[in-house]
């Protein structure tokens, strides 16, 4: 376990390196590659949002243009006006937040009882729990959607959400957040006769900030691009979440519509670049933290 | 009810008992919600994919679970002979050999090149790298389809400006397993290069120092020093991205269907074919219990070789 933990803690970004200026100059051919690195990570995003204000004929054009000749929102205009997107972006935008809030309440009072509680049987729960980070999902697939069709869930958004509601890696993140708060911390609290309701709501969540913010990132993330589970579950259109829709829209009528599917993805796309871009710090951290793909 | 103060003495547990109880009380407290959770939806469906990988359950089966026939271990023996399954054995196996190590020495890459980098261009490159990572595999797929299309393509009109014909990257066997590969890479070598970028910055700078008032070059620092010292960050990588590989879906789902002709067909997806469009609710979980066996495995060997290289 200590090499999952390992790669916990990023040194803060030094913003003005005190190098000297020689160094930059006699260094010049790594900026030239990792330029050519950022091209071919980020040239794909940027070809997506400069395809999505294209029309068909000039997506088809043999050579292509760079810059879009006559830039239309004709592509997002079909989405929200001909298509159900904003039906879609709300299914989403619920589905995430209520499994993002969910794991912040089960994974964090799980957290804390696994860290700072001592109850019976509360060491063999936690190896169960971690015993589970290494099974695949496709494992419980199958029962999962048999134990759906058994409840009366399929088609159902709450089909996505409860299996997404706490899952093992927030739980050991919030876990080992919490061992690093004080127990004298806590004990003083005891012994002035406050419960440990009162002491997790006020001393042990405002202290897990850091954690917490983490763990809304590591489980927003995959609830937000998850594509499997929500197009095994969700059958009919109204239901459906934007990767679904659009995954279905992609093979299905608009296989060829390539604007339509940039201007799709860059509805997809957007909300995430925007949160990744205002907490980037918290991001990259997060996934250190957990020390799992999101 | 006895309404007597001696007989509710009587009845209720005495203080003591209470006490010792109660931290126990409040810890289930605490974990309840979450096992709650826990149990239903990922524990007792594992245990029940077990089970089920032992019958012949059905969709018929589903209102009347114990109506399937056991019928021990046939889905186990019938892997071997299922070509369908092999082929995607073979090809889950092909994007872990190449993809693996190739997300891993990229990763490497980048985060050396990023650690030597000054200024705030450093920034601008971790987000950028790091991108991909965090975008659905869906708009991910929609433009690199656009990218990779034969004709209209820019990778092929680029291509054919150096003279060289570009193929049908996900049209024909030869090349959509490589090309999912490749997308693979690209997808998740931002997560490898920010784990290596937190290592690096670990490592103490008068090693470095030391080696190069002894005489030392680039390479052999990078060889002697820092490639040792990125051990656990390396083993942690492989560990994870080999299972996270093993477990490959989204990619050729949404790339390719599968095809051509199943030649990028994976476990994962033939789990979700054999469960949800052949309805052959027992044997997929066969097949995702034996996915399930080959992670594992595959965990515990990287453990051992890796681990053992630090005491050599």
């Amino acid at each position: 376990m200590t090499t999952l933990e390992s790669p916990r803690q990023l040194p803060p970004i030094v913003p003005f390196d005190t190098r000297p200026a020689s160094a930059f100059a006699s260094r010049w051919w790594i900026y030239a590659l990792l330029t050519v690195g950022l091209l071919a990570m980020m040239g794909p995003f940027l070809w997506m949002l400069l395809g999505s204000l294209k029309t068909q004929r000039e997506l088809l054009q043999v050579p292509p243009t760079w810059l879009p000749e006559n830039p239309t929102t004709a592509n997002y205009t079909r989405l929200f006006d001909r298509l159900d997107f904003p039906r879609y972006f709300w299914n989403s935008t619920l589905i995430a937040v209520m499994i993002t809030l969910s794991n912040l309440v089960f994974c964090s009072m799980m957290g804390y009882a696994l860290a700072k509680l001592r109850f019976f049987g509360r060491d063999k729960l936690l190896l169960l729990v971690l015993g589970t980070m290494l099974i695949p999902g496709s494992v419980t697939l199958v029962p999962l959607f048999v134990l759906m069709s058994k409840l009366g869930l399929v088609d159902n958004i709450f089909a996505v959400i409860l299996p997404a509601a706490a899952g093992p890696v927030g739980v050991f993140l919030m876990r080992q957040f919490m061992l690093s708060i004080p127990d004298e911390l806590l004990e003083a609290g005891r012994v002035d006769g406050a419960s440990e309701f009162f002491l997790f709501r006020k001393v042990v969540i405002p202290l897990s900030a850091p954690a917490l913010a983490a763990l809304a990132i590591l489980t927003f993330l995959p609830a937000w691009n998850a594509l499997l589970w929500p197009l095994v579950v969700l059958t009919s259109e109204e239901n459906f979440t934007l990767p679904v829709a659009l995954a279905i829209f992609a093979r299905g009528q608009f296989a060829a519509d390539y604007g339509l599917l940039m201007a799709g993805a860059v509805v997809l796309v957007v909300p995430v670049i925007v949160l990744f871009l205002l907490l980037q710090r918290h991001f990259i951290q997060s996934q250190a933290m957990s020390g799992i793909k999101g | 009810m006895s309404e007597s103060a001696t007989g509710a003495d009587q009845v209720v547990p005495p203080r003591t008992t209470w006490l010792r109880l109660r931290p126990h009380v409040t810890g289930w407290m605490f974990a309840l919600p979450f096992v709650v959770v826990f149990a239903v939806f990922l524990a007792i469906p594992i245990v029940a994919s077990f089970v089920l990988s032992f019958t012949n359950f059905g969709i018929a089966n589903i209102q009347d679970w114990f109506s399937a026939d056991v019928i021990g271990i046939d889905n186990y023996t019938q892997l071997f002979d299922d070509e369908k399954f092999l082929k995607a054995a073979r090809n889950t196996a092909v994007f872990v050999l190449f993809g693996v190590p190739l997300t891993i020495v990229l990763g490497l890459v980048a985060a050396v090149g990023v650690n030597q980098a000054l200024g705030r261009v450093v920034a601008l490159f971790r987000v950028g790298y790091y991108l991909p990572v965090v975008t659905s595999i869906v708009a991910i797929a929609v433009v690199w389809r656009y990218l990779l299309a034969p004709e209209t393509g820019l990778i092929n009109l680029a291509l054919d400006v150096v003279g060289i014909p570009g193929p049908n990257w996900l049209g024909q066997r030869s090349t959509a397993l490589g090309s999912i590969v490749a997308l693979g890479v690209w997808r998740n070598l931002g997560f490898d290069m920010v784990i290596f970028l937190a290592a690096l910055q670990g490592i103490n700078p008068t090693l470095y120092e030391a080696a190069r008032v002894d005489g030392a070059n680039a390479w052999h620092i990078f060889r002697r020093i820092t490639v040792p010292l990125l051990r656990p960050a390396i083993l942690f990588l492989t560990v994870i991205t080999t299972a996270g590989y093993l477990q490959l879906f989204e990619e050729p789902f949404v790339m390719t269907g599968g095809g051509p002709l199943d030649s990028t067909l994976s476990v994962s997806m033939y789990v979700y074919q054999q469960g949800f469009s052949f309805l052959n609710l027992g044997y997929a979980s066969a097949v995702a219990y034996a996915l399930f066996v080959a992670i594992i495995v595959l965990a515990a060997i990287q453990f051992r070789l890796l681990r053992s290289d630090d005491t050599a």
